[in-house]
């Protein structure tokens, strides 16, 4: 294979900066590749897909029929992140976190925010992730959303560019400790000869987030799971044991005597921090949906008397919804008077009048978002969509404008990925993770999404797209 | 320990130790058949009988072949003790409670698992039969020799062990039962050459052939029988397994020898009892058959009360999902 011939095309490629010339950091990487045999390269891919077929490691599809699980598609090049890169990146992220924890409490307090112009009241209260029952909610430690997945996007200029914000369950840490491991089993020699930043300690902090939640000297956490037919239950299981904690499903919790308990073999135990991977309007029937046979009947009781801590706090969707999202500058600059580290994305809100009307000119040329949807569902992709989506689209937009937003095509960069036996730029996301207890920790490494496909930019593993391990430099 | 965790260890378990003894159950009428007199028909049926499964197994095939049997106890997924299905099982229990058990028992159930399914779709022949029963034997004790080697011998593991060997007693007391199945020629065979090596084929199915010599020097039908229920010290017999099972019990509830907390640890004391204190008259009387027969009943009667003592009822939840997916 040749590696010299390697053409970045006209996309910012992670590894290359030229035709056939390595990036400094990747240098080392690309002269091991050249070094190996003919064939070597997709050798070690299959025996990095065999030892994922044994470790079990899977998600699960919605909609798919049959047994749910699929093996998770993955990629042995991984993506490699320079020091000062990172530097800025992790700055960036905890600029972002405080203010968007500043801004929760605020829009559930004195709104100090809304009264000062800075965001519409309405857009607020037309939020479904706005929850009347968070109203002059004190979480514990003052804290909202301590566990986030921002994705960044880099594009032609070179910059990083905040896409999303996830501030309700982010999923996906777990292929990013699964992958290192996969990774060291498939190039040993490598990591002899890089200094990649470890981030396998990421259990470790945040069991320290979710301890630092209670005042007990040995407070009692678990993790709540909708249970294994859920997409992410091998992330649930696999950080509840590396953790050294329950994992445990609605039903193992019952409220008893104004405390959370779990059923034992011995009796009941009281639970004092719940790590849950349960959407907000399921977790208690009695004070969301009715219907939920995955909550706990009577828990927001519990939570809104201080008695037990959940992790993320109920409410934080209002801060990823993306409509909100066009206003996080802005929110970053009310609360820190700084300037955001990490640029949005241009975003065009379909609720303005003036923004619509260009969505709807232009939509052949757009991505088209709803403002609650997660996972790449609910998405239009303008240039490679047909006539007939882009009217459905053109329908549901001017039908529920509040439920629409656009941003431009993102020329996102790439990553030489293995295609048969040679590499091609696949185009990436970086999905980084971000805790915040006592401090703000942000995890050397994060979730590199590739849209397999060739000129896909579509990088959710439930629509075509793999991951590669993410190795942050020192 | 949780509830719900400790009953998927317990299935986890059973489902493995199950799987371990359909081989068997499998491997035991292959030597048998392969054994029988010239102009001797290979005799199928009394094999699905032993199972328990018959009236399932009639709905379905009709008639007792080799093929039709071996089918339904290793491949079939619609017979949910099937070797197949058995593994599948035990991957979801084991899937259940990841976070309970050691990455290596994980791991090892899952490549089980892989390795059952890869051979089921590629086929099972008169050659690779042995190999495949074989396998399953060795990954059955390979998760075992795991399990002991990486997982804390505390509750989670006691819960492990109770499910295992009951499993195994009960399977035990069924590939005694296959000699009462299998239908001599002739009345005046009992007591032949021809006798001698079918029991001596059942002992090299429950892996006892060595340790029976060892005690017995020779086989006889009544010493057979009374290795393979009383004898204490080898891991198949009954009578071990169900020593080490109430150790168990008594391990997860706290409680001293000779009392009980709880009607599991009652009822199974009860039974251990009988076998501490019986001898082959106790078979003789009535006839193996019929002991075994209401031996089976009375374990089945002791995994009840397992259930409602430890493992309060739980519908599992297969809604529509609910958790972010971001």
């Amino acid at each position: 294979m040749k590696f010299s011939q390697y053409d970045p095309g006209q996309f910012y490629d992670e590894l290359y900066e030229g035709t056939g010339q390595p990036r400094p950091g990747s240098k080392l990487l690309l002269r091991k590749f050249a070094s190996l045999p003919e064939g070597e390269l997709k050798k070690r891919q299959q025996a990095a897909e065999r030892v994922i077929l044994n470790m079990g490691m899977t998600f699960g599809v919605y909609g798919s029929n049959d047994g749910h699980e699929q093996i998770f598609p993955f990629d042995i090049v991984p993506r490699i992140v320079e020091p000062p890169d990172w530097t800025h990146i992790e700055s960036g992220l905890r600029q972002r976190l405080r203010a968007l924890n500043l801004f929760i409490d605020d829009v559930y307090h004195e709104q100090k925010i809304l009264k000062d112009g800075v965001i519409p009241s309405e857009l607020i209260y037309s939020s479904k992730g706005f929850l009347n029952a968070c109203w002059g909610l004190k979480p514990p430690r003052g804290i909202w959303c301590h566990i986030a997945g921002i994705d960044l996007v880099r594009i032609g200029d070179g910059r990083y560019y905040v896409l999303e914000d996830n501030m309700r369950c982010p999923s996906g840490v777990a292929y990013v400790l699964e992958a290192r491991q996969v990774m060291k089993r498939t190039f040993p020699e490598l990591f002899d000869a890089y200094r990649v930043r470890p981030v396998d300690d990421y259990p470790s902090h945040l069991q320290d987030t979710l301890r630092y939640l209670s005042d007990l000297p040995d407070p009692t956490v678990v993790m709540l799971t909708p249970g294994m037919f859920n997409s992410a239950y091998y992330e649930h299981s696999l950080l509840a044991q590396k953790m050294g904690v329950e994992l445990v499903e609605a039903n193992d919790l019952a409220v008893i005597d104004g405390y959370v308990h779990m059923r034992t073999t011995k009796g009941s135990q009281r639970v004092d921090v719940i790590y849950r991977r349960i959407n907000d309007n399921y977790l208690d029937p009695l004070a969301f949906r009715p219907d939920s046979t995955l909550g706990v009947p009577g828990l927001m009781d519990v939570y809104q008397k201080g008695r037990v801590a959940l992790v993320n706090a109920p409410g934080t969707g209002v801060a990823d919804d993306k409509a909100i999202y066009a206003y996080v500058p802005k929110i970053i600059n009310y609360y820190l008077a700084e300037e955001p580290i990490l640029p949005n994305v241009q975003t065009y809100l379909c609720s303005e009048r003036q923004d619509r009307a260009y969505v709807l000119e232009h939509l052949d040329q757009l991505v088209v978002k709803a403002t609650n949807e997660a996972g790449g569902y609910g998405m239009l992709i303008g240039p490679q969509s047909s006539k007939q989506e882009r009217d459905e689209y053109a329908t549901r937009i001017e039908a529920d404008p509040r439920n629409y937003i656009a941003q431009p095509t993102l020329a996102l960069s790439r990553v030489p990925t293995l295609v048969d036996d040679h590499l091609e730029g696949r185009h990436v996301d970086l999905r980084p993770y971000v805790l915040y207890g006592r401090e703000i920790y942000v995890l050397p490494g994060g979730m590199t999404r590739v849209a397999l496909r060739k000129g896909s930019l579509v990088v959710n593993s439930s629509q075509g797209g793999g991951n590669k391990d993410t190795w942050v430099l020192s | 320990m949780l509830s719900r965790v400790a009953s998927s260890i317990f299935w986890l378990n059973r489902y493995i130790e199950r799987a371990e003894n359909y081989a068997r159950f499998i491997e035991v009428n292959l030597n048998l058949s392969l054994d029988l007199p010239r102009g001797t028909t290979e005799q199928w049926e009394p094999l699905v009988a032993t199972t328990g499964d018959h009236e399932a197994f009639l709905a379905r095939y009709g008639k007792a072949t080799k093929e039709t049997v071996i089918q339904f106890l290793a491949t079939d997924a619609a017979n949910p003790s099937s070797i197949l299905s058995c593994l599948a099982a035990a991957r979801e229990n084991a899937r259940s409670v990841r976070e309970v058990i050691s990455t290596d028992m994980w791991e090892q159930v899952n490549r089980f698992h892989l390795q059952v399914r890869e051979a089921v779709s590629r086929g099972l022949s008169t050659q690779n039969l042995h190999v495949f029963l074989t396998d399953v034997k060795a990954n059955s004790h390979l998760f075992l020799g795991i399990t002991d080697a990486t997982m804390s011998h505390g509750e989670g593991w006691h819960f492990a062990r109770l499910g295992r060997l009951l499993e195994r007693a009960d399977k035990t007391s069924r590939i005694l039962d296959v000699k009462y199945f299998m239908l001599l020629p002739t009345v005046a065979e009992v007591g032949t050459p021809f006798d001698i090596i079918q029991w001596s084929a059942l002992l090299k199915s429950a892996s006892a052939l060595e340790m029976y010599y060892k005690r017995f020097g020779r086989i006889a039908p009544d010493d057979v029988s009374t290795f393979l229920i009383l004898d204490a010290t080898f891991p198949r017999a009954i009578r071990y397994c169900l020593i080490k099972s109430e150790n168990s019990l008594h391990a997860i509830s706290g409680s001293e020898h000779g009392s009980y907390r709880n009607q599991a640890e009652k009822q199974l004391g009860r039974l251990r009892a009988q076998l501490d204190f019986g001898d082959h008259e106790d078979y003789v009387a009535d006839g193996l058959h019929e002991f075994l027969d209401r031996f089976q009943g009375k374990l089945n009667g002791v995994g009840e009360v397992i259930f409602e003592t430890f493992f309060a009822p739980r519908p599992i939840h297969n809604t529509i999902p609910a958790s972010e997916s971001q």
